[in-house]
């Protein structure tokens, strides 16, 4: 198992959405479940002390990340972090993340991924308390995000967002679109355009989401959402949910005007305003000369 | 048509070909005599006429369309495996029925296939509503009175065996968004008390989803049903010929006449006009707006579910009694009544019985026993009008309710509010339409009497040597000695504008923009005469004025 995540996303198993704390100590129970002999499990073993070896000296290195396009957590950026946090979400979050009553849920824990879905999406700093944050302009660029959640990050801990690509090829597309039926589309809807939830919450529309921020909710699981841990979607799932999405989201209406994708309802609006509409002019046209 | 005048008798032998072949099957058939009078049949001529044939326009291009589409549709629900090299990649692979993936090779391989489903769907949306619209029509010019009750009973059964066709033809495809409706559908014959659980069985062939149902509704959308809808058709076409066609009142007019243009050549050559607008706004609609994209929405897998699921807006108005309606679950001896049976079951139950009883409700209540072949405008009457409306306004909420998550989303409104508002409406927003559209029926009686009494209201301010303004009416007809008309109301419109005597014509506006005004000789004639006389009153007129300058 955690040959296979890292072989595919190169990064430690126990970055798992569960937290960083019982994800190490779940990973040689089930790797000894799955597999026997005594041989695979010296090898898990040895891949997990060597995985947590790498994370440990990364850390102690303060050393960036082997990432392509991520920045890395090192002092600075962490420092950088920490800074901007004291300017922008200390109000409600409280000087040690723990959180303010009435105003803001501690941030212990919820680990790198949470923070960049928040943040990058403008949800935070929120504008105000209410049922749901909406998407807005960030207010932060992508680096500040970044800082923000290695700080965060490196207080509590928590699921990260993995580096390396977050698509899953053009094979993994249909198996993407069984899963997200399976397990998104009952709030987000087949075509992704969002719904109402109960008292005024939002499962919103994936229109806008990038690959990362997608990866981040599924490991994070925002607001109403249930988290999608690599146990319940395996990385390479989570890669192929994200290729369904973007593919369907640039895919072309192959039967003309797309009206939303929102089916019975546009069609509704359409068939009574475009085409009853239309005959009704036209009768009026025709029998225009009697009255 | 043969003359008598002509001395030296020729045969009646045609000579044209057309003529030939006509004697041919006339010799044969003896057509001509019956034709001939079908075809000097008279139809009145109005506008609102006109919103059955859409219906019926569309139920052809039903049949048309249809047909195409049963020779690529494999209405069945085996499982099988999207090929790995089939056209749709994001369905490479996936397992599926027959019936769904038949309708993604209908929709990405057949040629024009994806068009044709798309123009069928339009057109079966359209069935229905211009059903509604035409329904709507029939109502409120009381055209279903004696002796056309029967009529509307036909009519009524066409809209829901519509709606039950429609539905059924939508369950096909047997996508996610089809397959949660049959689910419902499902689950609102279980509610039915006592027999619901044995109904269902027998429906579905076991528990759902089963492995018939989608052959089972195919035979009744492609055969059993449109079979009864043609049926139907024709029924009230021929009670239509039978019983002619109302009108509505005017000059020389009366209940015992049927006034208008002969169905040949005049109405036939705008029926089949209007059948080509009907057909080609839906192959615009089909060509130019996607409609049920059922790719997008994957197969159907009882464990899935989309948020943000409707059914065809002709079921809308059941999915928002559904929504609204409170989850009360009663118990009786034994049995329970499950909340979804009333707003699925008995309501529409309730609202279809009160459609078909009201033609003799209304005689009933008014006392009305004669026969009735010229219509009433709706203003004429108030009750009947406010109790359309009444009826309307509640389907509209219940409608509306339907797609209640929808717009919750759209205009950012909580979904319990939503619920919360459509219940309220329902019950609070009916009365009111009731009172608007009684008081609104009033005003324009009234206003109608003021205009045959007093005249049209010229828009000329006219001012007394008393020093009082008054506005200049135009009396419509003859006026007693205190300058009022004369006429009296009787039941159509009333000229309210002066253009609509007209004077003023918007027409004679742009008369001569196209192409010049080619006047018949002896108006051009008067015509000039009249320009040369006003022109030589305009110099004289102002011969005097250039010599004071």
């Amino acid at each position: 198992m955690s040959d296979d995540i890292e072989s595919e996303f190169g990064f430690e198993p126990a970055v798992s959405a569960t937290g960083a704390a019982d994800g190490a100590a779940q990973k040689p129970a089930r790797t000894s479940k799955r597999r026997g002999g005594l041989r695979r499990r010296i090898s898990a073993v040895i891949v997990l002390l060597s995985a947590l070896g790498i994370m440990g000296a990364s850390y102690a290195a303060f050393a960036g990340s082997s990432g392509a396009s991520d920045t890395g957590t090192s002092k600075d950026d962490i420092e950088a972090g920490r800074q901007l946090y004291s300017v922008s979400c200390i109000t409600c979050h409280g000087a040690n993340l723990q959180g303010i009553k009435g105003q803001g849920p501690s941030l212990v824990g919820v680990g790198s991924a949470a923070v960049y879905f928040q943040v990058s999406t403008g949800r935070m700093p929120a504008t105000g308390q209410g049922a749901y944050q909406a998407r807005k302009v960030a207010k932060f660029d992508e680096q500040e995000t970044e800082q923000i959640a290695a700080y965060v990050q490196s207080i509590g801990g928590g699921p990260t967002i993995p580096v390396g690509s977050l698509r899953g090829d053009s094979a993994t597309i249909s198996l993407g679109g069984q899963l997200f039926r399976i397990n998104c589309a009952s709030c987000h809807g087949t075509t992704f355009k969002g719904a109402p939830l109960s008292a005024g919450k939002i499962a919103p529309s994936l229109n806008e989401a990038t690959d990362k921020q997608i990866i981040a909710a599924m490991l994070s699981g925002p607001e109403s959402m249930p988290v999608f841990s690599d146990n319940q979607l395996t990385p390479a799932q989570k890669r192929a949910i994200v290729a369904y999405i973007q593919t369907i989201k640039a895919s072309k209406d192959p039967g003309g005007a797309g009206i939303d994708r929102i089916g019975p309802v546009s069609e509704a609006i359409v068939i009574w305003v475009g085409g009853v509409g239309a005959l009704m002019i036209a009768i009026l046209w025709i029998g225009a000369k009697t009255r | 048509m043969t003359t008598t005048t002509v001395p030296p008798r020729r045969s009646d032998e045609p000579r044209t070909p057309q003529g030939k072949a006509g004697k041919f099957f006339d010799d044969r058939l003896n057509l001509a005599k019956p034709l001939r009078v079908q075809l000097n049949k008279v139809f009145p001529d109005h506008w609102s006429f006109m919103m059955g044939e859409i219906a019926l326009y569309s139920f052809i291009i039903l049949l048309l369309t249809g047909t195409y589409l049963t020779f690529f549709f494999d209405p069945s629900m085996v499982e099988t495996v999207y090929p790995k090299n089939g056209t749709y990649v994001p369905m490479r692979g996936i397992t599926m029925s027959r019936a769904y993936e038949s309708t993604l090779n209908i929709t990405f391989d057949v040629r024009g296939g994806l068009v044709v489903r798309q123009i069928h769907h339009w057109a079966a949306l359209l069935f229905v509503a211009a059903m509604l619209v035409h329904m709507c029509r029939v109502f409120f010019t009381g055209a279903f009175r004696k002796p056309r009750e029967l009529n509307w009973l036909i009519g009524l059964s066409l809209i829901a065996l519509g709606i039950i066709e429609g539905f059924v033809g939508y369950s096909l495809p047997d996508d996610l968004l089809s397959g949660t409706g049959l689910r419902i559908a499902y689950s609102i014959v279980l509610s039915i008390p006592v027999v619901g659980t044995w109904l269902a069985f027998l429906v579905f062939g076991g528990p759902f989803p089963g492995d018939v149902i989608i052959g089972r509704f195919y035979i009744a959308h492609v055969l059993l049903i449109p079979g009864i809808l043609l049926l139907l058709i024709s029924a009230h076409l021929a009670l239509i010929v039978r019983q002619k066609h109302t009108e509505f009142p005017g000059p020389g007019r009366s209940e015992h006449t049927v006034s208008g243009e002969r169905v040949f050549p005049l109405y036939a050559a705008k029926a089949g006009g209007f059948f080509f607008i009907v057909f080609g706004v839906c192959a615009a609609l089909g060509g130019l707006a996607q409609i049920n994209p059922v790719w997008l929405f994957g197969p159907y897998q009882p464990a899935a579910v989309s948020s943000g699921s409707q059914p065809d807006w002709y079921m809308m108005f059941l999915d928002g009694s559904t929504r609204l309606f409170p989850s009360w679950e009663i118990r009786l001896w034994h049995h329970t009544l499950p909340p979804l049976f009333w707003p699925t079951v008995v309501l529409p139950g309730i609202l279809f019985t009160l459609a078909g009883a009201y033609p003799f409700i209304e005689a009933k209540m008014t006392n009305d026993r004669g026969k009735h072949n010229l219509l009433q405008r709706p203003r004429d009457v108030p009750v009947r009008t406010a109790l359309g409306c009444m009826a309307l306004t509640f389907y509209m909420v219940l409608f509306l309710s339907g797609g209640n998550d929808i717009i919750a989303k759209a205009f950012d409104i909580s979904l319990n509010a939503m619920t919360w508002g459509g219940r309220i409406a329902l019950l609070v927003l009916p009365p009111i339409a009731y009172l608007v559209g009684y008081r609104v029926c009033l005003g324009l009686q009234r206003h109608d009497r003021e205009v045959l009494e007093h005249g049209i209201e010229t828009g000329i301010i006219k001012m007394l040597p008393s020093g009082e303004y008054i506005e200049v009416h135009q009396p419509i007809g003859p006026t007693d000695e205190h300058g009022h008309g004369q006429l009296s109301y009787g039941g159509r419109p009333v000229p309210k504008r002066m253009n609509q005597l007209g004077a003023a014509s918007p027409l004679s506006q742009i008369r001569g923009f196209f192409y010049p005004v080619k006047e018949k000789p002896e108006i051009q004639a008067a015509l000039d005469e009249l320009e040369q006389r006003e022109h030589g009153d305009v110099e004289t007129a102002e011969g005097p004025k250039q010599l004071t300058d």
